[in-house]
């Protein structure tokens, strides 16, 4: 399958949740914040999202700022 | 204790510190430390997917600072609106600097998409500290639908210009019935230290402090400015008058 992850064209095997996706991208679920086709997901939820191709995904984290 | 109380909540520095811009995570901390700040800005960024980098955040002790996230970036009140869910998501309370800048050269923000924006997440249940210009009838807006604060800006982001918005600034504070913070475009401690003495609650900076060689003397000079520009507004200044007023008698003079 498809997704959009952060603006791009990912390719990837299912099944895969958001929380396998976080593992496989070595991130820091802790450190991270998820929005899955325009909803953003509690943490708790990262393992029972399973992604579909064209699923849209934002992976945030935050940075210095003003 | 002349405490800063924001949503019930009390501090005692009243100068937020933003995180942006820093040469490296240790001068940002550095000037964190020498600040004495309670309250510090971060942004949320797209995680780099093929260089997630270093976590700043672990350089930010979470019981020392309280992290007011900001939603930088956004352009209208529905981007705005995302990134303060996605702050929240991301484990903060759910404290936001609203901020909503379409236009890239002045950084100004979009008084209408502020506002809507605002109702939004106060309704969400968010603790809303927006960043507006220095408007009074928008910063009275503002407050009637349950924004936490209001933080006009003296000059725009980064600029290091001062108080440009003096006049205003002056009414937003002299009808607040929430805090005002004066954020953005302050240079020095002695732009902190008018804003204070003006009668502002609190000030934000991030450039002043990020773009100097030496950020942690810089942030303990901002520190002693607001200090310096609070206590003079509680003691309360004198009337600027047109004329000289002599401070010495005027009776004794070795004439007459």
């Amino acid at each position: 399958m498809i997704i959009t992850l952060n603006g791009k064209a990912r390719q990837c095997d299912a099944p895969l949740t958001v929380a396998d996706l976080i593992a496989t991208l070595q991130l820091d679920a802790d450190r991270v914040a998820v929005e899955h086709n325009r909803i953003v997901l509690l943490k708790g939820d990262f393992a029972a999202i399973p992604l579909r191709d064209g699923d849209v995904l934002e992976i945030v984290q935050f940075v210095g700022g003003g | 204790m002349d405490e800063l109380i924001i949503a019930g909540r009390k501090f005692k520095s009243r100068l937020l510190v933003g995180t942006g811009k820093f040469a490296s995570n240790e001068l940002m901390a550095l000037a964190m430390e020498q600040s004495g700040c309670e309250i510090v800005t971060v942004a949320l960024r797209r995680v780099d997917i093929d260089n997630p980098g270093d976590a700043m955040l672990k350089h930010i002790d979470p019981k020392k600072y309280l992290l007011l996230p900001n939603t930088s970036g956004a352009r209208d009140a529905e981007e705005a609106v995302r990134l303060a869910r996605l702050a929240r998501a991301a484990g903060c309370e759910p404290w936001v600097k609203l901020e909503v800048t379409p236009d890239p050269y002045y950084l100004l923000p979009d008084p209408i998409e502020t506002l809507k924006a605002a109702e939004i997440l106060v309704k969400e249940g968010f603790t809303v500290l927006p960043y507006i210009n220095a408007d009074p009838v928008l910063a009275k807006r503002l407050q009637e639908v349950g924004t936490a604060t209001v933080m006009p800006l003296g000059a725009p982001i980064g600029t290091n210009k001062g108080v440009r918005t003096a006049d205003n600034i002056a009414i937003i504070i002299e009808q607040a019935i929430v805090p005002v913070v004066v954020d953005a475009g302050l240079g020095a401690p002695s732009h902190a230290a008018l804003a204070m003495e003006m009668g502002a609650d609190a000030v934000l900076v991030n450039t002043a402090l990020a773009v100097t060689p030496n950020p942690g003397k810089m942030a303990a000079a901002f520190k002693k400015g607001v200090e310096a520009g609070r206590e003079a507004f509680l003691a309360g200044l004198g009337e600027q008058r047109q004329k000289a007023e002599a401070s010495s008698p005027l009776t004794g003079f070795l004439r007459d």
